[in-house]
Formats: C-alpha cells, structure tokens, sequence
C-alpha cells in the first residue's frame, strides 16, 4: 500500500520551562491511501494534539509530516491553509456548523473559500447532501436539524472539496450508539475510496470494527497499532496485534 | 471572495436580534450626531444672518468688533477715507440698532432696526409685497417676514406702530434669506430715519458696506483700511469672525462638541459591545474556517464587511430620522435652529467610519487570536 501521509518522530510540548509539558513525545504515523486509520486513547493521552499536526493546524516542535510527497510544516501560513482546503477534510466534534445559515450555505463554505461563483457552489452542496441524504432538508437552517443530521451536514461540508483525507474528532462523542454506528458504516461504504485516507480520533470502542487500522495512544506515545481485520461478509472482527511501538 | 461576503452577510443579518441592535446602536449614534452638528450649523448660519441676509462683498468696521450686533460705532471720516481708497466701487453706510415695539395689548416686543443707505438702499432684502420707493415716504419701514414676524402681531401693509414712541408705518414686507437666531422680528428703514427715531451715541454708523471694482482689489482695500485702524472683512470673513465667537467666546461650541462626543461614544460602546459580542458568539465558527482553510485576511475581510455593513444601514438609519426630526420640528416650531449639511453627514460619516472601524478592530483581533487547534480541543 501506498503511503498518503507519514509523520516522522512528532514532538510537541507547551508551555515553558518549568511548565513544561510534553504533549507528543516522538511519534511516528503512517496513513495509507484507502484505509480508515483510527487514533484512540484516553483523554489527554495526545490524539487530538497528533490530529491537529498532522492535518496542518497545529505546528510541532520537532519532526516532519510529509504529506502527498510535501513537508508540510516547511509551508508559509498561506500555503498551509490552502493546503487544508484542498487537501483535508474536517469533521469536527461539535460540528462547528452555522446553526443560522441553511445546510446547502454550510456545506458550500469550502467552496467559496477556494472562491467558486455562489450558484455553482450551492449546486454542488446539494449533490453532496443528497449524497448524505439530506436532500430535502437542504434548504434548512441547520438549527432545525437533529444532531445526527448535523454531523452529516458536517460530513458533506468535509467532503465537498474533495479532500485526500477526511479527518473526524470524535464523530460518535454525540450520537447513541446505533447512529453512530450507522454514520461511521455509511462512511466507510461511501466515502472511503483508494484515492483517500479516513482518519478518526476516538473514545468509542463500539465504533472499532470499522477501522483497518488502530493507533492506540498513551501519555503522548504510539504504544500500539492493531491491524483490524473486518470482514463485512461473516459481520464479525478479529483483532490482531501487529506491532508494538 | 463575493461567496464568503455573501456568508458573512447571512450570519449578521440571520441573527436578527444582535442585528437590530447593533443596527440600532449605530442609528442612535449617527441620529445624536447629527442632531448636534445639525442643530451647531443651524445656530451658526443663523447668527451670521444679518451679513448674509445684506449681502455686501466686504464690511468695515472697529477692529474689536467680534460679532454683528455688537458693532462699535464709527466715525463719518471713516466713510469718505473708505470711498477714497482705490479699488471701491461703492461704499455707503448702514445702521444696527434696536427698537422696542408697543404692541396693540400694551406690552412690547424688542425689534432690531436696520438702517439701509438713503440713496442706494444697499442691503435692502427682496421686496415680496408693497412698494420698495414708499420707503421715502415719512414712518415708512418694511417688515422682514420670518419666523419671529408674528411676534408683533404679522402687521401688514399699512399697519401702524410705535416704535420707541415713534410712529411707524409698514410700506413693504420682504422675506430673508437666513432668519435670525435670537428671535427677533426685524424691521428695515433708511438710514436717516433709523438714527433719527432710535437712541444714539457719539456716532451712529454701524459698519460700511461696500463693494470693491473687482476680487483682485480687496487685499489692497483690507490694507488701506487698516492703515486707518479699522478693518475690512469679506462677507465670508466676518461670517466666519462671528461663527467663531460663538464657537469658542460664548461656550455654545464646546457644549455641541461635548454632546457629540458622547453620542459619538455612546454609539461606539453600543456597536463595539455587540459586536463584540456576535464574534464571541461564533468564534468556534471562525475557527473552525481557519481550519478548513480560510486565511486571516478572508476572516478580516468577513468581519470587516459585516461591521461596514451594519454601519452604513445604521448611518443611513440615523440620518434619515436626524433629518425627518428636523424637517418636523422647522414645520412645528419655525425658530428651530438645524440644519442638515454636508459637513455635518461627513462627520456622523467618518465617526461611523471609526465605530466601524473599532468594531472590525476588536472582532478581528479576537478571531485571529483564535487558533484551530482550540477547536479541536473543545
């Protein structure tokens, strides 16, 4: 498999001094192209932190993250947010979607930003809510939405530019266990294809046997990665422990 | 770039209660503004009435004098040097006073008196009823229709007063350009009669009105009335030496300024706050762009339009009700001393342009402040 993204010794500390305090202590990640690749730990255990390096909003103190062949921590400000926008695709936790706006205008944020006409952009959104179906809600402000439809709102406007790698934070923290289940399926069915990498930072073990890989994080180290053989036919999961960091 | 413009409109006009107000902030703010400045150039275009009502190119007068009613009397000489001194086309005499007026119920009215020259009747306001040549006749004054007319009961053509004790007869009526700013009715006479039947001192002359041949002679005039102790203003120096006192010798100046600065303060609190507030409401939201990949001046442009945009409704706002105010109150009280002009619409502008601008200001530096990462964190 060919690697979309490798990240190579990742420090990163806040604070200074005394106050010191090692968030990543040397982490090294690969993500390959057609893979869902779960980040899980406990709480402050450094996946966020590794989430926000590696998708290039979050500058680190020492290591590289090549991305597509680039280094993109050696890019200016601009670059990186352009990079972003072309090349990762954001699902956050709490969604972050303008509750006043209708779902076909949070979708086409993404759009605009790489300045596409107003018509066009709408046009595609709605694709794209279809796509999730939410077609018939696509004239809706997002507040009249449920929160499992919000996060799908979410997913479109994620998914809208076309990103080589969609990233979700926590994308079941908010969900009952049978959406979230649903939403995950329906991701890894739909959206994940050989061109992209899903990458997901999670709590939520009920969620695991979607993932081809686990990152299982500690105290700001990788201390394991579970190879996590699904077969979709027999619907069960098999674990296999391939490597200890 | 029109895309995120468009967005950043529907997040503040979506929100329609922190747009109402913050729409309302700015009105309120431009509205006192420009009731102030509106009401300061009113009084001041009134208190330079006499000199724009007359009309004269230039005005001679004691180099003390700081506003049009308090004239220091000057000496005939005076006259005859002025008319000698080349470059004067014309130069003749005219008389400020004050009469007081026997109404029909007993009491009296205080009326300014004006004495024109008897010859050219200089300064004479444009006649709207009666005959201009009955001024010769003996009594004969003309009644300036303006505001304060009625308040010597709007005599006609005809009409007969006592003018401190004199006989007086309306003969003509005319209208002002610019009524006067202390409420007083005025009446126009020639000059003889003027310092015949009003109480004199040493001498009676007022100022000297003239008009120079041509713009190019009136440097040399100014200098050859100095020369004599005297001085010699255009119209729009001695409008502008009267504003001046009212500016900054009576205290009316300071008083204005200091009401619009605090509407002006009043208005930036107001906007600034909810502003302030409506990007505190959304900053995950910003943050959340800076992540999927807005740049920083894409965010300030956002915020930057969305304060601009609140501030210019709420200025087109504040001066329309500033305006429609002053149209109703000029309709219901004639005296009232506002008037809506450019100047005053280019400062409540450029004090929008500031709350705009502080408003943008705080927003911006909040949003920038804002890092992704946060975001992410929660």
């Amino acid at each position: 498999m060919k690697a979309i993204l490798e990240a190579k010794n990742i420090v990163k500390y806040f604070g200074v001094d005394e106050s010191k305090t090692y968030a990543l202590k040397g982490v090294n990640l690969t993500a390959y192209y057609g893979e869902v690749l779960y980040i899980v730990g406990p709480s402050g255990s450094g996946k966020t932190t590794l989430l926000s390096i590696i998708s290039g909003i979050l500058r680190p103190n020492e290591g590289t993250v090549i991305v597509k062949d680039k280094d993109i921590w050696k890019m200016k400000d601009d670059e990186l947010a352009d990079f972003r926008l072309n090349h990762i695709g954001f699902v956050f936790q709490d969604y972050h979607l303008f509750p006043k706006l209708t779902t076909t205008e949070n979708v086409s944020i993404p759009l605009f930003l790489k300045r596409q006409n107003w018509d066009k952009s709408l046009k595609e959104a709605k694709y794209y809510l279809d796509v999730m179906g939410l077609g018939s809600k696509a004239d809706l402000p997002v507040y009249k939405l449920s929160g499992g439809e919000q996060q799908r709102v979410a997913i479109a406007r994620a998914i809208v530019s076309k990103p080589d790698i969609l990233i979700f934070d926590e994308p079941t923290a908010s969900l009952d266990g049978e959406t979230g289940r649903q939403i995950i399926s329906f991701v890894k069915e739909h959206l994940l294809t050989q061109d992209r990498t899903i990458i997901i930072v999670t709590h939520d073990s009920r969620i695991f046997e979607y993932a081809n890989r686990i990152l299982h994080m500690e105290d700001g180290k990788l201390k394991q990665t579970t190879n996590n053989h699904f077969d979709t036919e027999k619907n069960n999961t098999s674990v296999t422990q391939l490597e200890a960091q | 770039m029109k895309g995120l413009l468009k967005i950043a409109l529907k997040l503040l006009a979506n929100d329609r209660g922190k747009f109402f107000t913050l729409i309302l902030g700015v009105t309120f703010a431009v509205f006192l503004m420009n009731q102030m400045t509106s009401m300061f150039a009113g009084i001041m275009r009134k208190s330079t009435s006499n000199v724009i009502n007359i009309g004269a190119k230039m005005w001679v007068m004691d180099p003390s004098v700081e506003n049009d009613r308090s004239s220091i009397p000057l000496p005939d000489y005076v006259l005859d040097y002025v008319r000698s001194i080349k470059g004067v086309a014309m130069a003749v005499p005219i008389y400020f006073g004050s009469g007081l007026v026997k109404l029909p119920d007993g009491t009296y009215q205080g009326a300014n008196i004006i004495g024109l020259d008897d010859t050219t009747l200089f300064g004479r306001p444009p006649i709207i009823k009666g005959n201009l040549n009955k001024i010769y006749n003996s009594d004969a004054f003309i009644g300036i229709v303006d505001s304060d007319y009625r308040k010597i009961g709007s005599p006609g053509i005809g009409s007969v007063l006592s003018i401190n004790d004199h006989r007086a007869v309306i003969v003509a009526l005319a209208k002002p350009t610019s009524g006067g700013l202390f409420g007083t009715p005025t009446l126009y006479t020639t000059y003889t009669r003027a310092t015949k039947d009003l109480p004199q001192t040493r001498y009676s002359m007022s100022y000297i009105l003239l008009n120079p041949k041509s713009n190019a002679d009136i440097p040399y005039i100014q200098e050859q009335v100095k020369k004599l102790g005297y001085k010699a203003l255009t119209q729009k120096e001695f409008e502008k030496t009267i504003e001046n006192f009212y500016k900054y010798k009576t205290g009316m100046g300071t008083n204005i300024m200091i009401m619009t600065l605090i509407s002006f303060i009043v208005g930036l609190s107001i906007a600034g706050q909810t502003f302030y507030a409506f990007v505190l409401e959304n900053l995950e939201k910003f943050g959340a762009l800076k992540a999927i990949g807005a740049k920083k001046y894409e965010l300030m442009s956002m915020i930057l339009f969305q304060a601009s945009v609140t501030s210019f409704i709420g200025y087109g706002f504040g001066i329309m009700f500033s305006s429609l105010i002053i149209a109703f109150s000029k309709a219901r009280i004639p005296n009232y001393a506002a008037i809506v002009t450019y100047q005053n619409m280019l400062i409540a502008f450029l004090m929008v342009v500031v709350i705009a601008g502080f408003s943008s200001y705080i927003g911006i530096r909040k949003v920038l402040k804002i890092e992704p990462f946060d975001v992410f964190r929660g």
